[in-house]
């Protein structure tokens, strides 16, 4: 109720609410002007043993490598060979060979979701390339690079997402919720945030037995909002624990632009500042730049010189999934015009030229590579795909709940079988 | 007894163990104790639980015995406490974290429910949580409405979380054990008003210690009490009175004041149930009051009733009758007026017995 006159405080000024809106809606002009984008290999690199404050000015700047040029620059090129380079490069394109395919799938009706993570491929791909294979990955859904990186066979991505009969998981997580700890990934939540303050618990863990491997979590920058982001970083500082905490910006939470989780007011790095832990903003899609920064915070988490938070700084390059039309919430041009441009493109580019690839070669390796996808979906049919019958038996519908199978659930396996006995007699 | 034999070939039998009279804290020290001895994957992790040694005194002197990276201080935060035990567990530990009042662990319920609890289904046993989350809970210390709940029913809805309680020292050890060797997660509610004595619900008569009970013995090193084993507290024809923690106390103190031949269970695990002793001994007495501090609404004796009736109806003589806090928040003057006390639980037996 508006205040009456000669009521207290009448000649106070109204406050009002300040609800963030997105810079552009769909129709409008996009113009990414009034983005910062600082010269690639302009930023200092401290020592990865510095006190935590002295990367506080990387929090708002943004670690660049890959310049206009497509050549790297300053002291955060992480100097990898031309081999490591061109491995990169295959992850990532692999990535995006896989989405394409899979989102494909889910349209033609053969599973009942797909995600992908177009434009984003660098944070997932090149951060998991430069910490160890032991390290324990917590990641959220948007990190099949995660997996792609460790060599993790794509036919068994494509029977979890198909829960099929020879899916690992039994059919029973939504498609592109893995788990896969025989590459040290930890399953998947559709709760978000939750991995946060697991890796905490890891790392800690980790700690308390003298061992020597570090935990890296992912996290949009949408689901930075949960307590769960706080939980985790609370306790990453207290025990100055061996976790690395990537915040990918992709700009969007499903329709939520970053300004519903804070953007408006700092950067998500700048929160690492309220912790006292080091914190880094990267060029998301700049893959050497990706690697660097999650280098440094792996060499500092493993010297006992505690916990990172970085934030990649990119762009949702498609809908949130396949229950998502973008195009109802955001001018479509905002991918054309993204300053940062595309990470494969960009290191694409850079490979080009220092000599040591081809557009030839590019294309040979893209029909490669969806080869490659393609037989391991013909191959992941074979063992049947979402709704044809070709599922695991009624009873893994029981298991697993416990070690063991208590009475009630055994009544309820009973009744399960029962049910599916009057439906199908044969 | 001697047998001749080495400890290590043929322990002694519980009932030959050397035992001491404990209260029920120092029987969970005890358990706590043995454990962190035993198994060096056992850490401790919770609020004040190190140096000061718990609110309670559960973890006193734990901290000075096993070093501080097994035995440590949290941050406030339930959510943390909880899901980086969680992580614990993906790394290989066995966390036993404390929250120190069971009213503090909402904030903690997303760790426990969406992932704790659904780890070993969700990764088809990649990666299970084998932690168990200790807690007082209950009334009765005029902790007014956020140190007094009993939110067990919100638990026992869970799939895959055990749900423990023990009455005794001598359970409160053995169970609490059993739980932290359990693969899945637990959460193990330690009825905090009987902490120190069986208290009896007569809350204006003096309180008695534990030390004269004969459940208080308890026995030294390792032993451990199977989960989903109910305990028959007395045997009786009269009628059954399934009950849990502190109410076993206050059901049997007034089935002896007022002569009642009742049999009276003590479930001490609600997930799983002893379902067997349950419907053995409905079957045997056709009569059933089921007993629980906490609101009445959707509490675990509704969950009690319902399966008794399923499984019972035609050997039951009487409706079942639910003896519970009333569904207020725990007030703080008034705490004795929701407890069910003797006059509730009493007049629910009457009720039954003229059926």
């Amino acid at each position: 109720m508006p205040k009456q006159e000669g009521q207290a405080g009448a000649n106070r000024p109204r406050l009002s609410l300040h609800v963030p809106e997105p810079q552009f809606r769909p129709g409008d002009t996009v113009d990414f002007s009034y983005l910062t984008i600082p010269e690639a290999g302009a930023q200092p690199r401290p020592d990865y043993t510095s006190a935590a404050f002295e990367t506080w000015p990387l929090c708002t700047d943004m670690i660049r490598v890959l310049g206009d040029d497509d050549l790297a620059h300053g002291p955060w090129d992480p100097r990898l060979s031309p081999e490591k380079l061109r491995e990169l490069l295959r992850q990532m394109a692999l990535v995006r060979a896989f989405d394409a395919r899979m989102y494909r799938a889910q349209r033609q009706g053969k599973t009942s979701f797909y995600l992908k993570c177009t434009g984003e491929e660098a944070t997932s791909v090149c951060a998991t390339q430069a910490l160890d294979f032991e390290d324990m990955i917590f990641p959220s859904y948007r990190q099949q690079g995660c997996l792609i990186a460790r060599d993790y066979p794509v036919l068994e991505m494509v029977n979890q997402i198909y829960s099929n009969r020879a899916d690992k998981l039994k059919g029973r997580q939504l498609p592109i919720l893995y788990s896969a700890k025989s590459v040290n990934f930890f399953t998947i939540s559709g709760n978000l945030a939750t991995q946060l303050p697991q890796a905490s618990g890891f790392a800690m863990a980790s700690a308390i037995r003298g061992d020597s491997k570090i935990a890296a979590a992912w996290v949009g920058e949408g689901s930075s909002a949960e307590g769960d982001f706080h939980s985790a970083l609370i306790f990453a500082a207290v025990y100055n624990a061996p976790a690395i905490f990537n915040v990918v910006n992709n700009q969007w939470a499903i329709s939520s632009f970053s300004g519903f989780a804070g953007a408006e007011r700092t950067s998500f790095a700048a929160r690492a500042i309220g912790y006292g832990i080091a914190g880094l903003r990267v060029d998301g899609n700049d893959a050497l730049a990706v690697y660097a920064a999650e280098r440094w915070a792996a060499d500092r988490a493993r010297s006992n010189n505690g916990p990172t938070l970085i934030e990649f700084f990119t762009y949702r390059g498609e809908g949130h999934s396949t229950s998502d039309d973008p195009a109802v919430y955001r001018s479509a041009q905002e991918r054309e015009e993204w300053p940062l441009g595309d990470p494969i493109t960009r290191l694409k580019a850079h490979l080009i030229a220092i000599g040591e690839w081809s557009e030839d070669q590019h294309e040979a390796m893209d029909r490669a590579l969806d080869e490659e996808v393609k037989e391991a979906q013909r191959e992941a049919e074979k063992n049947g795909i979402l709704g044809h019958g070709l599922h695991h038996p009624f009873h893994t519908m029981f298991e697993d709940v416990f070690e063991e199978l208590p009475w009630n659930l055994e009544e309820q396996g009973r009744q399960a079988i029962r049910e599916r006995q009057i439906k199908w007699p044969e | 007894m001697s047998t001749g034999m080495s400890p290590d070939d043929a322990p002694v039998t519980l009932a030959e163990a050397p035992a001491r009279a404990m209260t029920m804290i120092e029987a969970i020290n005890d358990a706590l104790d043995t454990m962190l001895e035993r198994d060096s994957d056992v850490v401790l992790l919770g609020q004040d639980i190190g140096y000061f040694g718990g609110v309670f005194r559960c973890t006193a002197g734990l901290q000075a015995k096993h070093g501080k990276t097994r035995v440590f201080d949290t941050p406030i935060s339930e959510c943390g406490i909880i899901g980086a035990a969680v992580g614990m567990c993906a790394y290989g530990l066995r966390p036993v974290p404390e929250i120190q009042f069971a009213d503090y662990i909402y904030p903690g319920l997303d760790q426990l429910i969406s992932e704790a609890a659904r780890l070993r289904y969700r990764s088809a046993a990649e990666f299970i949580a084998p932690m168990t989350v200790r807690t007082p809970f209950g009334g009765g210390i005029f902790g007014g409405q956020t140190h007094s709940q009993s939110p067990e029913a919100l638990f026992t809805h869970v799939a895959g979380l055990k749900t423990v309680v023990p009455s005794t020292p001598h359970d409160a050890k053995g169970l609490l054990i059993a739980a932290i060797e359990d693969n899945d997660p637990v959460i193990f509610f330690e009825p905090k008003r009987i902490y120190n004595g069986p208290f009896d619900g007569y809350y204006d008569r003096p309180t008695r210690p534990w030390k004269d009970h004969p459940d208080a013995l308890v026995p030294e090193g390792y032993y451990s009490i199977p989960l989903g084993k109910a305990r028959v507290v007395r045997e009786g024809s009269a009628l059954t009175i399934l009950a849990y923690g502190t109410m076993v106390h206050v059901a049997e103190a007034v089935c002896r004041e007022k002569g009642v031949d009742a049999e009276i269970i003590d479930l001490r695990t609600l997930v799983p149930l002893d379902i067997d002793a349950v419907e053995n001994s409905v079957r045997k007495t056709g009569k059933c009051m089921v007993v629980h501090e906490a609101t009445r609404t959707s509490g675990f004796g509704a969950e009690l009733a319902a399966l008794v009736q399923e499984r019972c109806f035609y050997h039951l003589e009487a409706p079942i009758e639910r003896v519970t806090g009333f569904d207020t928040p725990y007030p703080h003057s008034l705490e004795w007026a929701y407890f069910p006390g003797p006059i509730r639980v009493g007049e629910g037996i009457d009720k039954l017995l003229e059926a």
